[in-house]
């Protein structure tokens, strides 16, 4: 029971019922589809890029609490650092839902309300729920492909 | 004739919970909790008595089969042979040599799709599945199809997902070469009117795949009654072990079938000039099959044969209406198939939780769920959802664990609705 509370923490739960940013945009830099096919999570993160910071970031879709969380956690947390300063982030998010929260790398204090998300290092088959909307958001600042695919 | 194990299962909960006990792995804890395994259709749990027939193998008569001249081989052999004629007898082919050993449904009707199909599916004809049908029978047509330039059609469902026979019927064209369906749906549950199906479509001289996997467990299956042409299974989701299936065919069409793999055991002769192959069902068993996981199936069909699949039967329609019922009351649910011919699996949705997060809740509760398209994407575009949560009951389930279920999902909704 504890390790559910750890992973459905009131900053996910909160998240998941009124997500931040979920909006379409219309005048969005660049658009990345983020798909689980095995579990059927898709979302659809839009990115508009000024000058190397990520001016704006909304996201439309459905999927689980989790990945619907961590998108909109995301969102609010990316939104008007630059494109370095996001991908930094992604990394130290990844090392903290792969690792966990004791891993002794990872930057508890950099990742501010993302650290909510260490309860899903507990999890094995849900640590791609929450890196998903990422994975998105990367491609969308690097310039990758259109659709991110992960299982 | 009832057997012991019968009157067990005849009687109430105290005869269940002794058929429990042959099931070693239905003992455990998982997160502080005692296991309850509802994920039946994913597979099955095993009796020790699959496990020590497996084990003896392994220790008594490991050997190769048809090969070897000394003891350990004969006897190896003749326990292999063995079970084909169980398995026979079990689905009642009318000879052993229609029961061609393959690793699971899905080789089995990959056997078919390619052997079979290859020769009779050709430019402009029709291969016809349902829209309910597993991935691993629509996969195999749909490559078959693409190689050949023939055109994949789909019968349609109905909201409680039944299949639509007068659409079925109408789409039994004179280009339909082969007609692939499951008996029993893994995602909705419903059970299929199979053998009339066949009958509509040998009248226009179709022949036709079953689908089995989810039927063998739960129900007896005479493939001669049913008159089907094709009929594949799993031993894993029948109480026996991963990596064994069965592929019945009608002696006539294995005969003319090209084989499907080759190398050793299909062959009677080889030179570099030309190769007689072996006579059927051998034709279409290259290689060292999975001796161990027959000798495991053989077993599982002895179990099952001393449970009496009637009994089962009774059991589980009772879990099922049960469930359905006690889980009417729960705010925003809403089950996807709700056939009036149903196995004992419950899909559904929760308004406003996904499918997975259902999953983590009840296994926090050490209750065992599917969630996800199980494998029937074309079933969740057909109801508009991502996904479903899944129960799915065995004849070793019991009333206390669909109570477990309900309480799991009451928590599920407090912690995220």
């Amino acid at each position: 029971m504890s390790q559910l509370r750890e992973l459905y923490q009131q900053v996910i739960l909160d998240h998941n019922k009124t997500p931040r940013n979920y909006r379409g945009m219309a005048d969005a830099t660049r658009t990345v589809e983020g798909y689980n096919p095995l579990c059927g999570d898709h979302y659809t993160i839009y990115v508009k890029l000024e000058d190397g910071r990520i001016a704006d970031v909304s996201f439309e879709g459905a999927g689980c609490a989790i990945s619907k969380a961590s998108a909109s956690v995301m969102s609010s947390t990316v939104k008007g650092k630059t494109v370095e300063e996001a991908q930094r982030l992604f990394e130290e998010f990844h090392r903290l839902v792969t690792a966990g929260r004791r891993d002794e790398d990872v930057d508890l204090a950099a990742l501010g309300k993302l650290a909510a998300f260490a309860g899903v290092n507990e999890f094995p088959a849900r640590v791609k729920c929450a890196i998903l909307p990422w994975h998105a958001l990367r491609s969308a600042i690097t310039g990758g492909g259109a659709t991110v695919a992960i299982e | 004739m009832a057997t012991p194990l019968l009157q067990e299962l005849a009687t109430p909960a105290a005869g269940i919970l002794l058929c429990r006990h042959h099931f070693p792995l239905l003992r455990q804890w998982v997160n502080g909790k005692p296991l309850v395994y509802l994920d039946n259709a994913a597979t099955s749990q095993k009796p020790q008595v699959v496990i020590e027939a497996m084990m003896k193998y392994y220790e008594e008569e490991n050997s190769n089969i048809h090969r070897g001249v000394h003891y350990l081989s004969e006897r190896a052999t003749l326990a292999y042979e063995g079970v084909r004629r169980k398995v026979a007898h079990f689905v009642n082919a009318a000879h052993e040599r229609e029961i061609v050993f393959v690793r699971g449904t899905t080789e089995g009707i990959n056997l078919v799709a390619s052997s079979y199909g290859r020769v009779h599916v050709g430019q402009g004809d029709e291969v016809l599945v349902s829209t309910m049908e597993h991935h691993s029978n629509i996969v195999p047509w749909q490559i078959l199809c693409e190689e050949k330039g023939a055109r994949l059609r789909v019968v349609p469902i109905s909201d409680d997902g039944e299949i639509l026979l007068d659409e079925y019927e109408k789409m039994l064209s004179p280009r339909t070469r082969i007609a692939g369906l499951a008996h029993v749906s893994n995602a909705l549950g419903t059970i299929n009117p199979v053998k009339e199906m066949v009958a509509m479509a040998h009248a226009r001289g179709i022949p036709v795949l079953l689908d089995g996997a989810q039927a063998v467990p739960h129900m007896p299956v005479d493939v001669r009654d049913l008159d089907c042409d094709f009929y594949a299974f799993s031993a894993h989701k029948m109480f026996g072990p991963t990596g064994v299936g069965v592929l019945y065919a009608k002696t006539h069409l294995l005969e003319a079938m090209p084989p499907y793999q080759s190398g050793g055991d299909m062959i009677k002769s080889v030179t570099f000039e030309k190769t007689v192959y072996n006579d059927i069902p051998h034709k279409f068993e290259a290689g060292t099959p999975n001796i161990g996981g027959g000798i495991g199936l053989g077993a599982a069909i002895d179990y099952i044969n001393q449970i009496n699949l009637e009994a089962v039967q009774a059991h589980e329609h009772d879990l099922l209406a049960y469930a359905t019922q006690a889980v009417a009351g729960i705010k925003g649910l809403r089950i996807i198939g709700t056939a009036r011919e149903k196995a004992a699996v419950l899909s559904f949705v929760i308004e406003g939780i996904h499918p997975h997060d259902i999953g983590t809740i009840l296994d926090s509760e050490g209750i065992a769920i599917r969630t996800g398209h199980h494998c029937a994407q074309p079933v969740m575009i057909r109801y508009g959802i991502p996904a479903t949560a899944r129960a799915s009951f065995a004849f070793y389930n019991t009333k206390d664990e669909v109570d477990a279920l309900v309480k799991g999902l009451h928590k599920a909704i407090e912690v995220l609705g």
